[in-house]
């Protein structure tokens, strides 16, 4: 069964500094860290002290609400530090590797049943790794999806290749779409580029999606394909998840390596960085940057959803992309706003060298000053899905229960509205009001 | 050198300086000259170059050909009641501009000086709308406008239609247009006739002086000749009588409010306005529709009762206000309808509407300002009806999928 799935609305962003083609580098990560903030809906409770020696896969910390979701640690070695922020919230818990690394055992022998399978993957962190709609949180424990969709690329600007991953990994992706077969009422759906060279399964129901981003986006898939309604609940997990979660239910291990992309225009030379999720950021870029005397904003992750991290950070959630591109607080435009330069990266036709096509190196500034909305139909444009973004936004910041729900607050996620966020020329913070929108609304219906 | 300079002043103005009070102030003016070096802290890390700054300018700068028409038509018309014969231009354009500069002058000076106060009270950033509301204002108003009428209206509505509402994005009229309105009804006698629009006295030496009310001079606007018009054929006349061809209304050279007149130069602003994405085409598209739709029934209707409907439909278009409320005033996206359909029914809505009050209402010979006004009013509605379309959508699904 192939379908197309044809999506007009959306934008690419034309980024400098690519990583497409080149070869993989291997590094050796110095320190681990992972950080519950990753990871929404997620309540972190410790389960190992500093001190304690762990091994590659062994539980650090599991949900408060439901004890058996757990987030693992990728290699073997030392927790050598546990985080925390204010009123002592755990914000990392860091593990120093050991030289030796010892894969724990998650499971003797593959489950079989959905009981087993669930059981596995919340003990192996998978789980986490999953997103349920509503709400864009770790999915609840005793809720049965409607469908689960799987996004088989990246969208995003100067996202790594997941084909590159997945590709020739059928077993694997046979063996996971089996599992999650007998998770869900429905169907599992997996959604490719038109010209993707992964074999999906019978199992499973293959759509190929057309369209400039978010058109990976796997909450978006599913607005076209299936809609959330009220009551209904789905999971969304890329590929290379699933590509996991089939190790972990034919092999009983899993692979914590990582390739990841060191992109941006920020960057010297491009390239794939393969090493372990969770990774430092300085065994990632060490000596990639260009030295050009210029601050840099470090972003793991892509420009538009990415965590912004120092040089001290850690690689975060999905542990496949490094962005760097200036900060931008370094440089006196004069009059900014009336430049005709062909650099200013915008889709506006109000910048009359749009159409020369070119590429951009943006940096971090907000180009402008926070003001009320006043141009309408400009969310629209970038978002395909059927949602009146102005108006499920205004809900939102209004907090209006009843509104938010009659304007599908049940089939958004903060990363769909990045676009918006870009495009935006009053510069609001709209993925971040759409989270806690979504954290408000949770907490006043639970 | 000017960065030093402002980072040198700086410190007086931030909290604890000695000039805290005016900080707004400062902030306006350190935004316009050097973009902020604020950089995002939630969400997207990269931000599209367009802001509102922009988007303002935009607008201003599509102004500029009407604002210039306006100089070389206050002009032409003043010389031509004096009974000149020659019409430098120079002298023409010399005229003009020093019978608006005043007026540009007082509506920014009241208008930005209450801005400038609200910023500074509330704490916020000052805000560009009044940019191009600023220059709207003395397009859109008779030329010999007294300048204290001016500064009254403007500070009645900057205050009782943006401000109290939260400032620019939040006003539910078009500021503009209620400046205009406040005028034709607060003070009806100077706003219309036939002596408002016409500039009758030289300025510094240059220009003549029209002999209004004299034997064949009259400043009536086309509009205004057709509604007090009984009797017999129409024929419009301009300033000393002779008959104004569709060409001339076209161009503009014909008395109207000083920026509206120019069909011509409305449609290049049009352009540029269309060309840079910044105002939306659907609006702009409509309301022309709908005022030709309007103009042709009233036309296929017409009655001596209501001279006004013997205008053909392309005529409705070129008089009186109705290119430049359509391009500038109903676009304004704050008041306009904001969903996508929305857009056709309320410019569409505006261009019937517009013509409707024209036609059918003869004391009062303009219809576009009011048109907008009331659509402004209606916009929310429009925009709510469309939402609940994908309201009902989202709920049919769940029943459809309950049977």
């Amino acid at each position: 069964m192939n379908n197309t799935l044809k999506l007009k609305r959306g934008l690419d962003l034309r980024i400098n500094g690519a990583a497409s083609g080149c070869d993989v580098i291997r590094s050796e990560a110095s320190g681990v860290a992972v950080t519950p903030d990753d990871f929404p809906g997620f309540v972190p409770k410790l389960e190992v002290r500093e001190g304690d020696n762990v091994l590659v896969g062994q539980p650090l910390l599991h949900d408060k609400n439901d004890e058996d979701i757990k987030l693992c640690s990728p290699v073997s070695g030392t927790v050598s530090a546990v985080v925390r922020g204010d009123r002592r919230k755990i914000e990392r818990v860091v593990v120093s590797p050991s030289p030796e690394q010892t894969d724990m055992i998650l499971a003797d022998v593959a489950p079989t049943d959905a009981q087993g399978i669930v059981a596995l993957l919340k003990h192996s962190g998978l789980w986490a790794f999953m997103r349920q709609r509503p709400y864009d949180i770790v999915p609840k424990g005793d809720v049965i999806p409607r469908d689960i969709f799987v996004t088989a690329f990246d969208s995003a600007p100067l996202a790594p290749d997941m084909e590159a991953y997945a590709a020739g990994r059928e077993g694997e992706i046979a063996a996971a779409v089996g599992a999650l077969s007998k998770l869900t009422s429905g169907k599992v759906y997996i959604c490719t580029r038109p010209d993707s060279k992964i074999n999906v399964p019978a199992e499973a129901v293959h759509i190929a999606v057309e369209g400039p981003h978010p058109a990976g986006n796997a909450g978006v898939q599913a607005a076209n394909i299936a809609p959330v309604n009220k009551g209904e609940t789905i999971w969304t997990l890329d590929i290379i998840t699933l590509c996991h979660i089939g190790q972990v239910m034919s092999c009983g291990s899993r692979d914590f390596s990582t390739v990841v992309a060191v992109t941006g225009p920020e960057v010297e030379s491009p390239c794939l960085v393969e090493t372990v999720e969770c990774a430092d950021i300085k065994s990632v870029i060490a000596g990639r940057i260009k030295n050009d005397g210029r601050h840099h904003r470090i972003i793991s992750g892509n420009v538009l959803t990415g965590a912004k991290v120092g040089e001290d950070g850690y690689l975060r959630f999905p542990y496949r992309q490094v962005t760097v591109i200036a900060e931008g607080d370094d440089v006196d435009e004069f009059m900014g706003w009336a430049s005709m330069s062909p650099s200013k990266m915008s889709v506006s036709r109000a910048f009359p060298f749009k159409w020369l096509r070119k590429m951009f190196s943006p940096d971090a500034r907000l180009n402008g000053g926070r003001r009320a909305m006043i141009m309408s139909g400009e969310y629209d444009k970038v978002l395909p899905m059927d949602i009146l973004p102005e108006y499920l936004i205004k809900a939102v910041g209004a907090r209006d229960i009843d509104r938010m729900e009659s304007l599908g607050i049940y089939e958004v996620a903060p990363e769909d509205f990045a676009l918006c966020e870009y495009v935006d020329p009053s510069k609001t913070e709209i993925q971040k009001l759409i989270r806690e929108g979504l954290d408000w609304l949770r907490k006043e219906t639970e | 050198m000017l960065r030093k300079y402002l980072d040198r002043v700086k410190p007086h103005f931030e909290p604890g300086g000695k000039l805290h009070a005016f900080h707004s102030v400062f902030d306006g003016f350190e935004t316009f000259l050097y973009t902020p070096r604020s950089t995002s802290a939630s969400g997207v890390h990269v931000h599209d170059s367009l802001d509102s700054k922009r988007i303002m300018i935009i607008v201003v700068l599509a102004l500029l050909p009407c604002l210039l028409f306006g100089m070389y038509n206050t002009g032409y018309q003043n010389f031509l009641g004096a009974g000149a014969t020659e019409f430098p231009f120079w002298s023409l354009m010399a005229y003009g501009f020093l019978a608006i500069l005043p007026r540009i002058v007082v509506t920014y000076a009241v208008g930005l000086g209450i801005e400038f106060i609200v910023a500074q009270w509330r704490k916020e950033e000052i805000q560009e709308g009044f940019l191009v509301t600023g220059i709207l204002i003395p397009l859109i108003c008779p030329i010999e406008t007294p300048l204290w009428m001016l500064a009254v209206a403007t500070a009645f509505s900057v205050i009782f239609v943006k401000e109290v509402f939260g400032g620019t994005g939040y006003n539910i009229f078009n500021v503009a247009l209620v400046t205009r309105a406040f005028l034709f009804f607060a003070y009806p006698a100077s706003m219309s006739g036939d002596k408002a629009f016409i500039s009758a006295n030289p300025i510094c030496g240059i220009g003549g002086t029209v002999n209004l009310g004299a034997d064949g001079i009259s400043g009536a606007t086309p509009l205004g000749q057709i509604a007090t018009h009984t009797g017999g054929a129409l024929e419009i006349k301009n300033i000393v009588g002779d008959p104004v061809s569709n060409w001339d209304a076209f161009i503009g050279l014909i008395p109207g409010s000083f920026g509206e007149t120019s069909t011509l130069c409305i449609l290049i602003g049009a352009a540029l306005l269309l060309a840079a994405g910044i105002a939306s085409w659907r609006i702009m598209v409509s309301v022309f529709a709908g005022g030709v739709i309007a103009g042709y029934i009233v036309n296929i209707f017409a009655t001596a009762t209501y001279p006004a409907s013997f205008l053909s439909p392309w005529q409705q278009l070129i008089y009186g206000g109705f290119a430049f409320a359509a391009v500038f005033m109903a676009t304004d996206p704050v008041t306009a309808a904001r969903t996508g359909a929305g857009k056709y029914i309320y410019g569409l809505l505006v261009g019937i509407i517009a013509v409707i009050i024209r036609v059918y209402n003869n004391g009062y010979p303009e219809g576009a300002m009011l048109a907008v006004l009331l659509m402004n009013a209606f916009a929310p509605l429009i925009d709510y009806c469309v939402v609940q379309v994908n309201v009902n959508r989202r709920l049919n699904r769940v029943k459809a999928k309950m049977e």
